[in-house]
């Protein structure tokens, strides 16, 4: 692997062509040395991933191979045969392709190149979907889900016949997806129209390179081929600081209110500010805040997923012409759009992972040789130690980005069908391709098998449907679809992305007479599940105001202005990052040793001395469980450093423990650092009494019956199953001509999971639903591995009261409560109102 | 998972709590599977069973399980083992479609015979199902008057004295320290009685649904709610705290 300094000059850059050397010469610039080391590998034939830092010039680096060869070749002649898209490029977002299109056009216009370029997207109106088909462009930018719609077309081999180059745009936080496995999928396939084709991967610094490296090339059955690798090493390092402030830090929450008076200073002594947040409701929250310090009136805006298209395309070209001073964003912006000049990047709340800190403050200056600016804001005192550990790990280069991953049997299914729709399948050969992708080059050819019986009658042992199949095998061997209906609806549903529940929010006035007008303008859309607990009257925070429910119309909420600054429901959820395993390894280590707490502000390192006197600092292989009686209860904190998820299912499990073997417990909450319990019964002394009962109770065979037993019950599988059923096609988001509103699909789904789970629990759906919990909501494979990792190395202490390091998650309590489990005590307790109403003498009747 | 889980597992140990109210000043018991038993005349009613749904919707090219009708069957088996009923009444779209009846299997066939067996069967005739069902004991018919009360499918507006319907599949929320949990339930305002759709498959319309509006009054409207051994009984107005 060739590691290049981007600033070496290269001897041989006159392997470009003319057109070029004259464009480069009158910018005043060079090719960079991995351009044409990107485009020297190319042209000997291989496929190559390209790893660099933004601003490296990683756009044109990946063209360049394409627009030489489109140079040589030059404009195909009227009147010839038909010729195919010579280049294919593929970016996670919509707007990247259009940002793109814009970029490259200009430069293939200086030069003059005989190229034509097209985007094609969800947006691209049918007229210019047609012509593309008929006579398509030499380069064509798109994304994954587009692109799975030109493969299930009948016309598909004559359109991609021609295929030179396939580049991959922000591959990193492609392949880590389930749109990762569906665009691997395709990959093989464009492999098998066109054999020759070369891939072209564009990655920011990743932890294991070689796993996109054998994504981008075809695997053998015993061979495991890979891509080459053209790596950039970082230009500056940033400069990376944590908020220094007089205020003290809170114990818990996640607000950093008492940063805000620091943070607007940073944003007034900088040009431009860029503010990530982790959730929405922490954007709602820091931008309204800022909003109320802003005495100078300077232009700060605010950008998160759940807002109008319309506002944050408003929000994102005010940016770019450099008229913000400052933008509030969660992950939206998190890839790489060109934002113009941005000065500084602050941090609100903990990073959660390395690697991703290191993709945001990328996003301060796109010249890569100046550093970067940036300023972390930890919102309570884990945080501090989190912040410090993503600092450090950005110094010296740590990577914490997930691995691929093995490919999902849902996404398979789709593509199954998919496949059945552009032409008639022989089963051995679409075997073959599928194990050719990386992320299924280990699927065994028992589950294909039961994949594309899946896809044919549902998969289901009662053997009911043969007669409704969706494709059938035919005499020759080959399985065809059996109408072309099956074909129009796989086209409406084809995709990985599975909405949630949402409805429009819109902003109505009330006129003269008391009724709600008609058509206000829309903010953006909310999860219907957090409307459910609105009345009429209640306010709420979106879009950075606080607003007045009115009530719900169609598939519309509307709102009103409301005249109050003080919420009376916060916020919602949404979009939470649990603490990654290397950020988690680092805080433990900090932990564990005094040298590392150094750089700590004082009133941590106050806080932990604080700790170490009344109880202890847990070495960094060892788990500490405090036990404390506090009011009428016994407490017992668990300081496992695993992340959210992860604690929410331990909790879930000791509880279930804890409850056989007598002990009484009411509940549990989790944060991303430790998990608290509450029992009736005397936790510590029990503990005491009985030498072994702690390492029985957390034992790896939780992970057996008791985790399958919770599974059965649990609120979380149900909405993996969902996602699972619609990517999987056993429900359509959509049919044609109407679209089921995303609660219908909610519930219809719940109700065919308990179904399928009591009559069929083995099926091909539950596994895959399984499988998804496993790494996703429920963590249970970091859990298995902290299980492990602790095994004979659990200290318990008992105290007499509640230690420092305990205050925090006890903060939470009474703050989150568990779905499931805490349904029937709603209930329970909705129900004795009417009781005591009753007791009460009150006038039922 | 709650009423399905009773197909499945040995009864729950803790004491069943039904839930007495009057229609029209007819004693009734809400039962926790979804049926509704009048003691004085030993009436079982069940509405909207949806059966054959997973089948209906196969035919049209979502390959849901096939699994609904028997999981629907084995609920209303124990609704029926719990009161021994003289008299039957399911309160039409019994079936999911108008073919429902005709293509369902002869097993299921069977387990509603065996059901029917020493009783009195009355199918109503539902949106769904306009036609009857066939092959089936019992009597078909669109409407029932019996005993003081009226068995219809769809509420008629105007005529609520001792009326008992379906169709609507009433759900109610309750919230309570910000959160919302959703069941179906028998909403009566003792006048009128609209049942829970009894099918394992379907779904719910929330009372609070402009559909609903002027069937109630909704000051002595009360929520039977569907839990897992019990019914929670809330009033309308006390739904949201």
């Amino acid at each position: 692997m060739n590691r290049i300094d981007s600033r070496e000059p290269q001897g041989d850059a006159l392997t470009l062509p003319a057109p070029f050397l004259r464009w480069f010469g009158e910018k005043g610039w060079q090719p960079r040395a991995h351009q044409l080391e990107l485009l020297a590998r190319t042209e000997a034939g291989e496929s190559t991933l390209l790893i660099a830092p933004t601003g490296a010039g990683k756009t044109l680096a990946g063209f360049l191979p394409s627009l030489v060869d489109l140079t040589h070749r030059g404009k195909v002649p009227p009147g010839s045969a038909f010729v195919g898209i010579h280049t294919l490029y593929i970016s996670p977002l919509k707007a990247l392709a259009v940002d793109i299109e814009r970029n490259l056009m200009k430069p293939v216009g200086e030069m003059g190149l005989p190229v034509r370029i097209e985007n094609r997207t969800g947006d691209t109106p049918t007229a210019k979907r047609q012509r593309q088909k008929l006579n398509p462009p030499d380069i064509l930018l798109t994304t994954p889900e587009q692109l799975a719609l030109l493969l299930a077309n009948g016309e598909a081999s004559r359109f991609f016949k021609d295929l030179r180059y396939v580049i991959f745009d922000e591959l990193h936080s492609l392949v880590t997806s389930k749109r990762g496995h569906l665009l691997s999928l395709g990959l093989a396939r464009l492999r098998r129209l066109a054999p020759g084709l070369q891939t072209i991967g564009l990655s920011a610094t990743v932890a294991d390179p070689m796993d996109l490296q054998r994504w981008l090339a075809s695997q053998e059955p015993d061979a495991r081929n890979h891509a080459g690798l053209v790596q950039v090493q970082g230009g500056a390092k940033p400069k990376i600081s944590i908020l220094k402030t007089e205020e003290h830090v809170p114990w818990a929450g996640h607000s950093a209110r008492y940063a805000i008076p620091d943070v607007y200073a940073a944003i007034k002594e900088h040009g431009t500010t860029l503010l990530f947040v982790n959730t929405r409701s922490q954007a709602e929250l820091l931008f309204q805040e800022l909003w109320t310090n802003n005495d100078d009136n300077l232009p700060i805006a605010l950008h998160h997923g759940s807002l109008d298209v319309a506002q944050r395309r408003k929000v994102e070209a005010a940016m770019a012409e450099n008229r913000l001073r400052a933008v509030v964003a969660t992950s939206t912006l998190d890839l790489g759009i060109d934002w113009g000049d941005v000065d500084l990047v602050v941090h609100v709340g903990a990073p959660k992972g390395a690697s991703r800190l290191a993709q945001r403050i990328g996003r301060a200056n796109h010249r890569m040789d100046e550093p970067s600016k940036a300023i972390l804001v930890p919102a309570n005192r884990f945080e501090v130690m989190e912040c410090q550990a993503a600092l450090d790990a950005n110094y010296v280069g740590a990577q914490d980005t997930p691995p691929v991953g093995k490919g999902a049997l849902d996404v398979l299914a789709q593509h199954v069908l998919g496949m059945a729709c552009a032409a008639p399948f022989n089963p051995l050969d679409l075997y073959a391709e599928i194990t050719s992708a990386s992320p299924y080059a280990a699927l065994a050819w028992e589950t294909f098998e039961r994949v594309v019986d899946f896809v044919a009658t549902g998969g289901y042992a009662l053997k009911t449907y043969e007669r409704y199949a969706r494709i059938r095998k035919t005499k020759d061997g080959l399985y065809r679809v059996s109408n072309p209906l099956v074909a129009q609806q796989y086209r409406l549903n084809v995709g990985t992305i599975v909405e949630s529940p949402m409805l429009n929010v819109r902003m109505v006035k009330r006129n003269q007479r008391g009724s709600l007008g008609r058509g206000g303008m829309a903010l953006g859309k909310v999860e219907e599940y957090f409307l459910e607990m609105l009345s009429q009257g209640d306010t709420f925070m979106f879009s950075g105001k606080v607003l007045r429910f009115e009530g719900i119309r169609e598939n519309e909420c509307l709102v009103s202005q409301a005249f109050s600054f003080d919420p009376k429901v916060p916020s919602y959820a949404g979009g939470k990052f649990p603490l990654s395993t290397y950020l988690a390894q680092q805080v433990r280590k900090m932990l564990a040793d005094p040298a590392r707490r150094a750089p700590l502000p004082e009133q941590v390192r106050d806080w932990l001395s604080l700790q170490k006197d009344v109880s202890m600092l847990p070495r960094e292989d060892e788990l500490l469980i405090e036990t404390f009686p506090r009011g009428s209860k016994h407490y017992m904190v668990i300081y496992a450093f695993e992340g959210r998820l992860a604690h929410q299912t331990l909790g879930m499990l000791l509880t279930r423990r804890l409850d056989r073997a007598g002990l009484k417990p009411l509940g549990f909450v989790a944060t991303d650092y430790s998990l608290a319990v509450w029992a009736l019964d005397d936790l510590g002394t029990t503990f005491e009494l009985r030498r072994g009962a702690l390492a029985e109770l957390f034992d790896e065979d939780m992970l057996g019956d008791d985790l399958e037993a919770w599974l059965n019950e649990s609120f979380l599988l149900k909405r993996t199953f969902r996602n699972c059923a619609v990517i999987a096609g056993l429900i359509d988001q959509r049919h044609p001509g109407k679209e089921k509103t995303g609660r219908q699909v909610t519930v219809s789904a719940d109700l065919i999971y308990d179904v399928l789970h009591a009559h069929e629990p083995d099926h091909l759906l539950l596994e895959a639903t399984r499988n998804d919990a496993a790494t996703g909501l429920l963590d249970i494979a970091r859990l298995g591995d902290m299980l492990k990792r602790i095994k004979g190395h659990i200290t318990h202490r008992r105290l007499d009261r509640i230690s420092p390091l305990a205050v925090p998650v006890m903060l939470e309590i009474g703050k989150e409560m568990i779905q499931g489990e805490a349904q029937d005590f709603l209930l329970s307790e909705a129900a004795d109102d009417l009781i005591l109403e009753a007791m009460g003498g009150l006038d039922v009747e | 998972m709650h009423r399905l889980a009773h197909t499945l597992s040995a009864p729950a140990t803790a004491p069943l709590l039904h839930a007495q109210t009057t229609i029209n000043s007819v004693a009734a018991i809400c039962d926790p599977l979804g049926g509704l038993y009048l003691p004085e005349t030993g009436t079982l009613v069940v509405s909207d069973l949806h059966l054959e749904k997973g089948s209906a919707f196969a035919r049209r090219g979502m390959l849901l399980p096939p699994y609904d009708t028997l999981a629907t069957l084995r609920v209303l088996e124990a609704a029926i083992a719990r009161h021994n009923p003289k008299l039957v009444i399911s309160l039409g779209d019994n079936f999911h479609d108008r073919v429902g009846s005709a293509v369902m299997p002869d097993a299921f066939r069977h387990m509603i015979a065996a059901m029917a067996l020493g009783r009195e069967w009355i199918w109503i005739n539902g949106n769904h199902d306009p036609d009857g069902a066939f092959g089936l004991p019992g009597a078909s018919m669109d409407e029932l008057n019996h005993a003081g009360l009226v068995f219809r499918h769809e509420p008629k507006r105007g005529e609520a004295i001792g009326e008992i319907a379906g169709h609507l599949h009433p759900a109610a929320t309750v919230v309570r320290r910000e959160k919302a949990v959703r069941r179906a339930c028998f909403a009566t305002d003792g006048t009128r009685m609209l049942m829970p759709a009894f099918g394992v498959t379907t779904g719910g319309l929330d009372l609070r649904h402009r559909a609903m509006t002027g069937l109630f009054d909704r000051n002595k409207l009360v929520a039977h709610m569907l839990g897992r051994d019990r019914i929670y009984s809330v009033r309308f107005a006390n739904l949201i705290a």
